[in-house]
């Protein structure tokens, strides 16, 4: 990005010094933290807004006709209401907090999920993350529905044909993820909910590695469903959102019963709390929550696009950088990628080379990603994975180079 | 902290050039071991004379660590009563496991340069698979040959499974 008056360039020290982790050191060396799309780190003001609520708000929401408990009740709505501008929502009684992505797809895959039947199908794609297989295979357990998969390609990206051809007249949902934490693959989620509408199936959109990369906007994206988890977003971990169109929320039935999600409770039977609290039983996650929302309005203050231009010239710059490598292949080589890039080296398994970088203070994630199915296909049974986010810099891609060059000398 | 503790030199041959690697075929037991943090797995297979082991191959993939551990394993134990691998193993597992600043442990020949893995905690299950999938097998063998004296037969499942995690 050239930098304008209008837009100055991006200063990376700056978003670097709001993060206390990365002044840290690991084994004595500068900490390279490449494993954002992991969990992201935290900045100052998130955990300041926690500690400060901690310190001076904390009381049960929705409860106590005392002063403390609107305090937390009224951060807490706060921290919905910035939520619902960042993502686009026409309402905040779409916008329900739940633990992260996995809770949210499992209350949908559980709660909607209960008016399938056997002949209903459920669309996803090779490369979703477990969180969004799993739920889908045990609701067609229960109740006799099938589960079709979109294949991939060997560069890692969809095939848009055979996930138009594989949508049918019984094709009830189609979910599937936004970019690919295991290969980057921005998916063409555009063309994919388009097509599934075309069929009146419904879409659910796990964002989980593209809320903090991108800006989204639900309601110009068209989806039924958008999921994510606030732990890649600079929030806390244990908080996540599940947003739903208020026509659908309101028709299915609630998923965990308890407190907060009623309206009256006898022993002849329950009525239910409006949205978005029918889907929220029992004391939720307050201080996530407004986490989250720091996290959201410090993330402004930079601006997404910003971060994004960012990010994808460390991802250009990374990419080119490790195909000099000796021995390393990339998998996941798609034309649009979000800052993530898998690879493996010839003869090192991706968990001697996961050692090898933390001895050299660079924190990557080698394993299976959760996606089991994309390593089977790539027939490779984990690999390493750096991944940006909008405090990395040059300086890291710098030392995960020299880092990997050293682990091929060990090895040969 | 240096790499060279943990990738010794006899460490990087066996991951490179792993003695007994291979299946036998027939055997006498056998089990698959998996470590699903990592993808580890191999199928390690026996042929037994009595409670010792007369012969021992594996098979599969893994990192550096497991696989050299398995090819160090099976050289260790071939010949070995059951007796003897339970004393080794409980020696191996100490060496492993012990503090980082404990002294380098003695009398396990080539096994000790797998002691490394005391300064990486994450990286213990990859040394210890092999051995418990080894474990698995003559346990297996063992519920096999209980079987067999209470009249019921060989179980029809010829490979144990045992998991790390």
């Amino acid at each position: 990005m050239t930098p304008t008056a209008s837009a100055p360039a991006y200063d990376v020290a700056k978003v670097r010094s709001q993060f206390p982790v990365l002044a840290t050191t690991v084994r004595g060396k500068r900490l390279a933290f490449l494993d954002t799309a992991a969990s992201a780190q935290r900045p100052l003001t998130v955990i300041e807004a926690v500690d400060h609520y901690e310190r001076t708000s904390h009381a049960n929401v929705h409860r106590g006709v005392y002063q403390l408990s609107q305090k937390a009740t009224d951060a807490f709505e706060g921290a919905r209401e910035i939520l619902r501008r960042f993502i686009g929502a026409a309402s905040s009684r779409e916008l329900i907090f739940t633990r992260g992505t996995t809770e949210s797809i499992n209350l949908v895959a559980q709660s909607w999920g209960r008016r399938l039947g056997p002949g209903d199908e459920i669309l996803i794609t090779w490369m979703e993350h477990h969180a969004n297989i799993v739920p889908w295979q045990m609701l067609c357990e229960r109740t006799g529905a099938t589960l079709k998969v979109a294949p991939i390609d060997r560069r890692g990206e969809l095939d848009l044909e055979a996930f138009r051809a594989l949508l049918t007249p019984r094709t009830r949902i189609a979910s599937f993820i936004q970019i690919s934490n295991a290969l980057g693959t921005v998916l063409p989620v555009r063309e994919m909910i388009a097509a599934a509408k075309a069929v009146g199936a419904l879409t659910l959109v796990d964002g989980a590695q593209a809320i903090s990369h991108q800006r989204i906007d639900v309601q110009s994206l068209g989806c039924d469903f958008y999921v994510f988890s606030g732990h890649k977003l600079y929030g806390p971990t244990g908080i996540g959102v599940l947003w739903g169109r208020e026509a659908l929320l309101r028709e299915m039935p609630p998923w965990q019963g308890g407190g907060d999600m009623i309206r009256t409770v006898s022993f002849s039977g329950s009525t239910w709390n409006d949205l978005p609290w029918k889907f929220e039983a029992g004391t939720p996650h307050i201080s996530g929550a407004i986490g989250l929302g720091a996290a959201v309005d410090w993330l402004e203050t930079i601006g997404i696009d910003a971060v994004q231009a960012h990010e994808q010239s460390l991802l250009t710059q990374a990419t080119a950088a490790l195909r000099e490598i000796p021995g390393l292949r990339l998998i996941g080589e798609a034309a649009d990628k979000g800052p993530v890039i898998s690879f493996v080296m010839d003869g090192v398994h991706p968990h001697d080379l996961g050692t090898i970088l933390d001895a050299e203070g660079v924190a990557v994630r080698a394993g299976h990603h959760c996606a089991m199915p994309v390593m089977a296909f790539f027939d490779v049974p984990a690999t390493a994975r750096a991944s940006f986010g909008c405090y990395s810099d040059e300086a890291d891609i710098a030392q995960l180079v020299a880092a990997l060059r050293h682990a091929h000398e060990v090895f040969n | 902290m240096d790499l060279k503790d943990l990738y010794r030199d006899v460490i990087l041959d066996h991951n490179k050039r792993p003695r007994n690697f291979g299946r036998l075929d027939p055997c006498d037991t056998a089990a698959d071991g998996n470590n699903p943090l990592c993808g580890d797995q191999l199928t390690v297979t026996l042929r037994l004379d009595g409670d010792r082991i007369e012969d021992i191959r594996f098979e599969g993939r893994g990192c550096a660590i497991s696989t050299a551990s398995a090819s160090l394993m099976t050289e260790a134990v071939k010949g070995m009563d059951e007796a003897a691998i339970q004393a080794l193993y409980a020696r191996v597992h100490e060496a492993l496991t012990a503090a980082a600043d404990a002294p380098p442990p003695e009398g396990l020949g080539k096994l000790a340069a797998l002691a490394g893995v005391r300064e990486f905690p994450a990286r213990v299950k990859c040394a210890s698979l092999s051995w418990h999938t080894l474990n698995a097998a003559l346990a297996h063998r063992a519920q096999n040959a209980a079987g067999e004296v209470r009249g019921g037969g060989l179980d029809p499942t010829p490979i144990a499974a045992v998991s790390t995690e």
